[in-house]
């Protein structure tokens, strides 16, 4: 009997810009079986299991996928619940500080299981994963075969009826991958109603699938189970039969890889490990490892994941300083700041690390400036290398927009555009098609046998480790073995390379911890979960994603301290620093007239607080200078005659000039010099006519109100907490969504029944109770050293916090859902945020004085409002009778805020 | 020494293309350069203006009435009658800064001799104001009451006659100040944030890592990012002088803008040599924002570009001379308003030259730790 496709494709494309990553697809992927995507980079496997599990919105043409169409809403929503995806790269949707259990207890909260029945899940999926030793290791510090179990683990915990594994074993090492496969056979034998799709660069692993889909070029080129296709292609291998199967083009230049034997250079070893160690802390990464080198010999590295070989290529490239023992290249002990060492070497990382806003031409035409190839050279240089790496095509693209297997070919590129004499290579085909492989080996081969490159390789692939001259394993920081593949595989008595690899790795394995077999799990069957998860659960998800980001806060010990010390720091600095009062302003007096009644007149300068008298100016000229300076802020003249002109009732002028470089000083200053006047006058009057002036005709009582004492820091305080609850909380909400983007953990919300409103409160949710702990700390801080207490309703001022924080966490969110990158967030936060918040809500200029677009900028953003809020409680006795409007409006900038957030993520990519 | 140069120069030309080929920064560069320092060099002033004055007049005399009408504009909006019962109402939920109330029988005390008490109170959370504006009013109201007790013209009577005036800004204008200070301000918050995203950006990446096994040093790569970021912000800055503040908001410079952009460029080393400096103590984008958004206010506010420098007490004005926008802004206000040319400002520039070698060269040391850990 033939069940009923899992899904049924019928002309699906899909395009990205102008290009068709999917062209026309018709297709039916079997139920109940282990179907497999096969075929090159770049080709649309990921987009075409992404539009399956319906994390990508269907464009054009119908799929079906589960009996239902992804077009209805309805369907796809009960679609997350029964299916789980894996998306491509190692531990993509892990969460790196989060320990092995607490991802687990995420996934499962995310379809609202209950505690007990998390538990035995979790239980479960680890002893049958072998992960059970390591319950509490954060998922960061696993090694890529176990962060690809732990992956699955979280996919198979709601038990789904549809696995999309989206290239699961790309970058794990040969044991776990065989490990990971029999624990997928061992979870269908159980479930065998089960349905997997697979995509997969590893044809031996595609050789066991049930059914194959073999793609090329956004097109499926044949389909059946792997026998079918090795008989129509009449090939013996499931590779070669895809090279095979390939249109001509695409084939074209492909031969098979024929590694010529080596000729003894001499000279001293291009590379000598001599008992190099490694520690980080207590950690040895690296033990004691020794290895020679010959000019010209491709070596290769093989190690399970997180075994020390990228620790050891980096101590060799001189990027990491050895702990202990020594690395000599040609001979010379390895010196990381000798330039002329980093000429010989070309080093090719293990994650792509060139720079992705660059084009392909780009980044190689940095690179042959940096390595000083003469400029004669360079353009042909470059050119060579973008033919010899078939880059051709894509010199103007930027690399995020090319497949894998591409930008692996550019990095090797850029490896070697200096012609080095020695290439330290880390995975560099971890990832990429058959095809392009071999041709990557083809540049190698020629490059060792030719220009007597050496090449010092880590893979996990066999084919590979068989085409070097030869190969050492290594494990848990040692090296297990050197020799050439053939005595290798003969000292374990084995077939092959991989089996002699798997059995050392598992003798290794058992050494360090005797366990036995890991046991089938006994998972709860379908029907004991089943529609329960439906029907509860929005909370439950919503606080699985509170919970969650709270842990990650915890754990990242900076953030926090920065969370709550930055606005105590600020909130002191302002209180102590933030001051309006002006006094010892500086002055100095040019006298022309020198009497006594210019030294009065002068008295009455000096004597007051406000003024700093500084050494008189003998001209006008030096006056001058000396304002224009800024050594004295105000220049006092007193023309010639101005005693005669005094006492002969003349009126004579003096003039002082005041400087108005910042209008605000000026101004006060400006007030004080009237004031000083008028008072000497007054003086000046009762002396000479011996009778006093009238001023004090009516006493002017001024009442500071809500500040008697006229402080600043009464003033400060309130407006200060405004401040800190607007940029601290923003900042650190709008870093929540962007960094999911950035890191690919977004793919779990897309995934997962969880809704965009779940998602984004869940993530709002632990910033608003940080702000609101801030805050409390913040009110300690008036309270205890300004002396500043709430004098009106501490209730009133609580709630609106509470209602401002809610505004200000749920603008950073918007921000968050509109930006793609951390650093735009950060920026956008801080920007935006910043100029309405510090100008135009009342902290330096009350709201009623400023100017009509002021007060339009002040009012459309939540602090304005707030200021009033806390300004009102603070200092002048008032409650919700007052301010309620100020509530309803934080109240309403809290809603739009999230709502607009809400509409603007998708819950399916585009 | 001649690679070190190219290298630099090299990297720092991959910098502006990075930038280029990043709308959102572009855009917000833009926008704190042009609309931001608009909206806030129009609306928000320090200065006394239109500040809001109501009164309650129990007398209703022409000497109240005089008083009154004596409150003018651009200093003071039109003052608004209010009843008696409603000052507290006003007064709380900051309709007006000032209240001025006249008792009953206010002239015909004045008249008497009495002495009579007229209360003037002031919302004094509106700091900025209250503090100027209420010497403004008890000026006026001296003046009325002198002019109506000695019967209207006293000026003759007056011995001396003081004259102030405004240097360098002759009208007090506060757009004059507030516009090149958020210029200013601006030029802060781009040069720290644009830095240390770059470096924290090529961590993230892994691209630091890359550049590390190259024939390239961290002084390279460091400074690299300097002269970048430097150039793009102080094109901006530049543009916006001429732009939105001398064109648009009409303000005068005074003094020379090639002594201005010079030190300008001063400034921008060290202070990007201080993003750099904060990004090291960061492994994320999310701990560099929270560090320097408290630097950024800090610089920002206390720097004498919002409030006096005199006012802050002495162990912070001390503290201060360590931020580089301390020094910037004494120079910038030195040459754009006072005119004031190189043999006021040098030991500014010199400052600013230390503190940045200072940064850059924690920064340097900091780095190579933090690579190799």
């Amino acid at each position: 009997m033939i069940p009923s496709p899992v899904a049924t494709l019928s002309a699906v494309t899909h395009r990205y810009g102008g290009t068709a990553a999917l062209d026309d697809i018709t297709l039916d992927v079997p139920a109940g079986c282990m179907a497999g995507l096969i075929g090159p980079d770049g080709v649309g496997k990921s987009t075409l299991l992404a539009l399956l599990a319906g994390v990508r919105r269907l464009q054009t043409g119908d799929l079906r996928v589960l009996n239902g169409d992804v077009r209805d809403r309805r369907h796809l929503r009960a679609c997350n619940h029964r299916i789980a995806y894996m998306p491509q790269g190692l531990g993509r949707n892990l969460y790196p500080t989060l320990s092995v259990t607490e991802n687990l207890d995420f996934f499962g909260r995310l379809f609202a299981q209950p505690q007990a029945e998390r538990a035995a899940r979790i239980a479960d999926l680890l002893r049958a994963t072998g992960l059970d030793p390591f319950p509490d290791r954060p998922a960061g510090k696993l090694s890529g075969g176990m962060k690809q179990k732990l992956s699955l683990c979280s996919a198979l915990i709601h038990d789904p009826d549809l696995l999309i594994l989206d290239e699961p074993t790309t970058g794990v090492d040969p044991l776990s991958r065989q490990q990971f496969w029999e624990l997928i056979d061992r979870i269908r034998r159980q479930r065998p109603e089960m349905s997997v799709i697979v995509a997969t660069a590893y044809m031996e692993e595609a050789e066991r699938f049930d059914w194959l889909a073999a793609m090329s070029d956004g097109k499926v080129i044949a389909t059946g189970c792997p026998a079918q296709i090795l008989e129509q292609s009449n090939q013996p291998t499931l590779e070669a039969a895809f090279i095979a199967m390939l249109p001509e083009d695409e084939r074209r230049g492909h031969s098979e890889v024929v590694v010529p034997p080596r000729q003894d250079l001499g000279g001293p070893p291009a590379i000598q490990a001599k008992a190099l160690t490694r520690k980080f802390g207590d950690f040895v990464a690296v033990d004691r490892v020794n290895f020679e080198i010959e000019r010209g010999e491709i070596f290769g590295f093989l190690g399970s994941n997180g075994c020390g070989k990228t620790t050891t290529m980096k101590m060799l490239t001189g990027l990491l300083p050895a702990s202990s023992g020594e690395a000599l290249l040609f001979g010379e002990t390895l010196d990381a700041r000798d330039m002329r060492t980093r000429q010989r070497v070309g080093y090719m990382s293990q994650s792509f690390s060139l720079y992705s806003e660059l084009t392909v031409r780009q980044n190689l035409d940095l690179h042959a400036e940096l390595y000083q190839l003469p400029i004669a050279k360079r353009a042909g240089r470059v050119t060579e290398m973008m033919e010899t790496f078939d880059l051709v095509d894509v010199t103007e693209v930027r690399p995020d927009a090319l497949p894998l297997g591409i930008r692996q070919r550019l990095q090797l590129a850029v490896a070697m555009i200096h012609s080095p004499e020695v290439l330290i290579l880390d995975e560099p085909t971890s990832g990429v098609d058959p095809v392009a492989r071999d041709a990557f080996w083809q540049h190698l081969i020629a490059l060792s046998r030719n220009d007597g490159v050496t090449i010092f390789v880590s893979t996990h692939f066999m084919n590979e480790a068989q085409r070097c001259d030869r190969i050492s394993l290594m494990h848990a920081g040692r090296v297990l073995s050197v020799g050439t593949p053939a005595e290798i595989a003969a000292s374990k008595g084995t077939e092959n390379l991989n089996e002699a690899f798997v059995s050392y790795l598992e003798d290794a394995a058992e050494a360090d911890a005797p366990t036995g077999k890991p046991k089938v799990p006994t998972l709860p069957s379908k029907a004991q979960t089943g529609d329960r998860a439906r029907s509860r659960g929005g909370l439950a998800r919503m606080w699985a994603f509170a919970r969650r980001e709270t842990m990650e806060i915890l754990r990242d010990r900076l953030r926090l301290t920065f969370a709550f010390l930055g606005p105590v720091i600020l909130m002191l600095t302002f209180g102590y620093g933030i001051s309006f009062d002006v006094t010892d302003l500086p002055y100095a007096v040019l006298d022309q007239d020198q009497t006594t009644e210019s030294r009065t007149l002068l008295e009455a300068f000096s004597g007051s607080r406000y003024f700093e008298e500084l050494a008189p100016a003998t001209s006008a000229t030096e006056l001058a200078a000396r304002l224009r300076d800024a050594e004295i802020a105000i220049a006092i003249e007193i023309p010639p005659d101005f005693g005669r002109d005094l006492l002969g009732g003349k009126t004579p002028e003096v003039r002082a000039a005041v400087d108005a470089a910042m209008p605000f000083r000026a101004e006060t200053t400006r007030g004080y010099l009237l004031g000083l006047a008028q008072s000497y006058m007054a003086d000046q009057i009762e002396r000479t006519s011996g009778e006093g002036v009238d001023t004090g005709a009516a006493d002017i009582e001024t009442r500071f109100r809500y500040n008697q004492a006229f402080k600043s820091v009464v003033a400060m305080v309130p407006s200060v907490i405004m401040l800190m609850l607007v940029l601290i909380p923003s900042m650190m909400a709008a870093m929540g969504v962007v960094r999911e983007k950035e890191t690919g953990s977004i793919a779990n919300f897309r995934s997962t029944p969880v809704t965009r409103a779940e998602f984004l409160l869940g993530k709002q949710l632990p910033y608003v109770v940080i702000a609101m702990l801030s805050f409390v700390t913040l009110l300690m801080v008036a309270y205890g050293v300004f002396n500043v207490p709430i004098k009106g309703s501490g209730l009133t001022l609580v709630i609106g916090t509470f209602l401002y924080v809610l505004a200000t966490t749920g603008f950073g969110v918007l921000v968050s859902t509109f930006t793609k990158t951390q650093v735009a967030a950060t920026f956008a936060t801080a920007i935006i945020a910043i100029i309405p918040a510090v100008n135009f809500s009342g902290l330096l200029v009350p709201v009623s004085s400023l100017s009509g677009s002021g007060q339009m900028i002040g009012l459309s953003f939540p602090s304005g409002w707030y200021q009033q809020i806390s300004v009102g409680t603070f200092t002048k006795d008032l409650g919700f009778a007052e301010l309620w409007q100020n509530h309803l409006a934080l109240a309403g900038f809290a809603v739009f805020f999230v709502v607009v957030s809400i509409l603007a993520l998708s819950k399916q990519e585009p | 020494m001649r690679q070190w140069l190219s290298n630099i120069y090299r990297l720092g030309l991959k910098e502006l293309r990075s930038l280029r080929a990043d709308p959102v920064l572009l855009f917000l560069i833009a926008y704190v350069f042009s609309f931001a320092v608009y909206a806030v060099a129009t609306g928000a002033k320090l200065e006394v203006i239109n500040a809001s004055v109501a009164y309650v007049d129990l007398d209703r005399s022409d000497l109240s009435g005089r008083i009154v009408g004596a409150i003018l504009p651009p200093e003071f909006d039109t003052p608004q009658e209010i009843a008696a019962s409603d000052v507290n109402r006003v007064m709380n939920d900051g309709s007006y800064v000032f209240v001025l109330s006249f008792p009953p029988r206010f002239e015909a005390d004045v008249i008497a001799g009495l002495q009579p008490s007229l209360q003037l109170n002031v919302d004094a959370t509106a700091m900025v104001q209250a503090g100027n504006g209420s010497v403004f009013l008890q000026e006026i109201i001296a003046t009325e009451i002198t002019k109506f007790v000695a019967g209207d013209d006293t000026s003759s009577t007056l011995p001396i006659n003081l004259i102030v005036t405004a240097q360098f800004n002759p009208n007090l204008q506060s757009t004059w100040f507030s516009s090149v200070m958020q210029v200013i301000n601006n030029v802060t918050i781009l040069a720290i944030l644009l830095t240390g995203a770059a470096l924290i950006r090529e961590r993230e990446h892994g691209t630091i890592e890359h550049l590390l096994v190259m024939p390239v040093t961290p002084s390279e790569i460091m400074l690299a990012k300097i002269w970048a970021n430097g150039l793009a912000i102080i094109v901006a800055a530049v543009l916006s002088l001429w732009l939105v503040v001398q064109g648009i908001l009409g303000v005068p410079i005074a003094g020379s803008l090639t002594l201005f952009v010079t030190g300008t460029v001063l400034y921008l080393v060290s202070v990007t040599g201080l993003g750099i400096l904060l990004a090291t103590f960061t492994t994320s984008m999310s701990q560099f924002g929270l560090l320097a958004l408290p630097v950024l206010v800090v610089m920002n506010l206390l720097s004498g570009s919002t409030t006096p420098m005199e006012s802050i007490p002495g162990w912070l004005q001390t503290v201060m001379q360590i931020a580089p926008s301390t020094h910037f802004v004494s120079f910038s206000q030195a040459i754009l308003y006072r005119g004031a040319g190189l043999q006021t400002v040098w030991p500014d520039m010199l400052v600013m030259i230390g503190l940045g070698g200072v940064f850059f060269t924690i920064a340097l040391l900091r780095f190579r730790q933090t690579m190799s850990a």
